[in-house]
C-alpha cells in the first residue's frame, strides 16, 4: 500500500496521482488532470466529480438522441429521454470501472464521451429495430452496385452485380451469407443483429471480414478486380 | 408485411471491404478517442491509429459513433 492508502495495482500506476493537486501523469492537459484527481478513489470531491461526470455524459446522450430523432419515428420522446438517462448512467459506471485504463492519449472528456456515445447508439438502434424482423435472405430483387470510389479497380456495374450475387450464394458459408446480407445489403445495425443471433459485435464483424475476403477472391478469380493483396490469402 | 424494394443499391466497399488491414469493432472503440482528438488537433490520425479508417469505411455502426464523438469533442454540449 502507498502511504496514502491506495493499493499499488499495476493497472492504476500512472492513472491517478497519489499527491492531491498534482497533475496526473496520465493526463495531457489540466482539465483532464482535474477530472482524474476528482474521480479517483479516495478523493474528497469524488461525489461532486461523479455528479459532474453524469451531467457531462447525459448532455452527450441527449445530443445523440436529437441527432437521430428523425430516423426513429416509432419511438416516443419519453422513451428517448429514458434511453438517454439510462445510457448516461451506464456510461458513468463504465468510466469509473475503467478509470485506471485511461492513458492520457486523448482528452479525458473525449475518452468519457465515447462510453456515452456507444451506450446511447446501441440503445437507440435497438429501439429503432425493436418491431422489425431481420431479413434472412437477399431475395430475388436486383442488386445494384454503387460504384462510388471504392478500394480497387473494377469492371462495369451490371456484370459485377451479377458476379457478386453469384458469389454470395456459392462462395460463402450459410452463416457468412446471413451476416453479409443482413449487415451490408439490408442495412441491419451490427449490434441489433448480434442481439438477435446471440453473439457479439466483434464476432459478427470477424464473420463479415471473412465473407468480404471470400467475395474479393471470387471477384478476382472472375477477373473483376486487380491482383490480390495480402489480406485475401486464404 | 411490407413489400420488398424494387432493387437494392449497395456501396461496393460495404460489400467487399478493402485489402488493407483494419481494426475490429472492439479495438476501434478502444482507440476512437485517440483517433478523434488527433484528428481535431490537425495531426495524422490515420498514422497514429492505423487500420481505423479502413474499419470506419466498412462498419456503419462504428462510423456513426465516430461522427458522434467527433461532433461532441469538437463542440461539447453546454448546460
Amino acid at each position: 500500500m502507498t502511504e496514502l492508502g491506495f493499493a499499488q495495482d499495476p493497472a492504476t500506476v500512472g492513472a491517478a496521482s497519489v499527491v492531491p493537486g498534482e497533475p496526473s501523469p496520465a493526463a495531457r492537459d489540466e482539465e483532464s488532470a482535474r477530472w482524474l484527481c476528482g474521480l479517483r478513489p479516495g478523493s474528497t470531491d469524488r461525489d461532486e466529480a461523479i455528479d459532474r461526470l453524469h451531467g457531462l455524459l447525459l448532455r452527450a446522450a441527449r445530443r445523440e438522441v436529437v441527432r437521430r430523432r428523425a430516423s426513429m419515428p416509432n419511438v416516443t420522446w419519453g422513451e428517448l429521454e429514458i434511453a438517454a438517462q439510462e445510457s448516461a448512467d451506464d456510461a458513468v459506471v463504465a468510466v469509473l470501472d475503467r478509470l485506471a485504463s485511461f492513458e492520457g492519449r486523448s482528452r479525458f472528456t473525449t475518452w468519457a464521451y465515447k462510453f456515452a456515445v456507444l451506450n446511447t447508439s446501441v440503445t437507440l438502434r435497438r429501439l429503432a429495430w425493436r418491431e422489425r424482423e431481420i431479413p434472412r435472405d437477399a431475395g430475388d430483387w436486383p442488386l445494384v452496385i454503387d460504384l462510388a470510389p471504392g478500394p480497387e479497380e473494377v469492371a462495369q456495374g451490371i456484370d459485377l452485380a451479377s458476379a457478386l450475387r453469384r458469389a454470395i450464394y456459392t462462395q460463402l458459408t450459410p452463416h457468412q451469407r446471413e451476416v453479409i446480407v443482413a449487415l451490408a445489403v439490408m442495412g441491419v445495425p451490427i449490434d441489433v443483429l448480434a442481439d438477435r443471433l446471440g453473439t457479439s459485435r466483434g464476432a459478427l464483424y470477424k464473420t463479415l471480414h471473412d465473407a468480404r475476403a471470400a467475395l474479393r477472391r471470387s471477384l478476382r478469380d472472375a477477373g473483376f478486380l486487380a491482383s490480390a493483396g495480402k489480406e485475401d490469402t486464404p | 408485411m411490407s413489400r420488398p424494394p424494387a432493387y437494392r443499391t449497395v456501396g461496393l466497399p460495404l460489400l467487399i471491404g478493402a485489402d488493407t488491414p483494419e481494426l475490429g469493432c472492439d479495438r476501434c472503440f478502444d482507440l476512437l478517442d485517440v483517433y478523434v482528438d488527433t484528428e481535431l488537433a490537425g495531426d495524422a490520425a490515420d498514422q497514429t491509429v492505423p487500420g481505423m479508417r479502413a474499419h470506419l469505411v466498412g462498419c456503419p455502426a462504428c462510423a456513426e459513433e465516430y461522427r458522434s464523438l467527433l461532433d461532441l469533442a469538437r463542440t461539447p454540449p453546454t448546460g
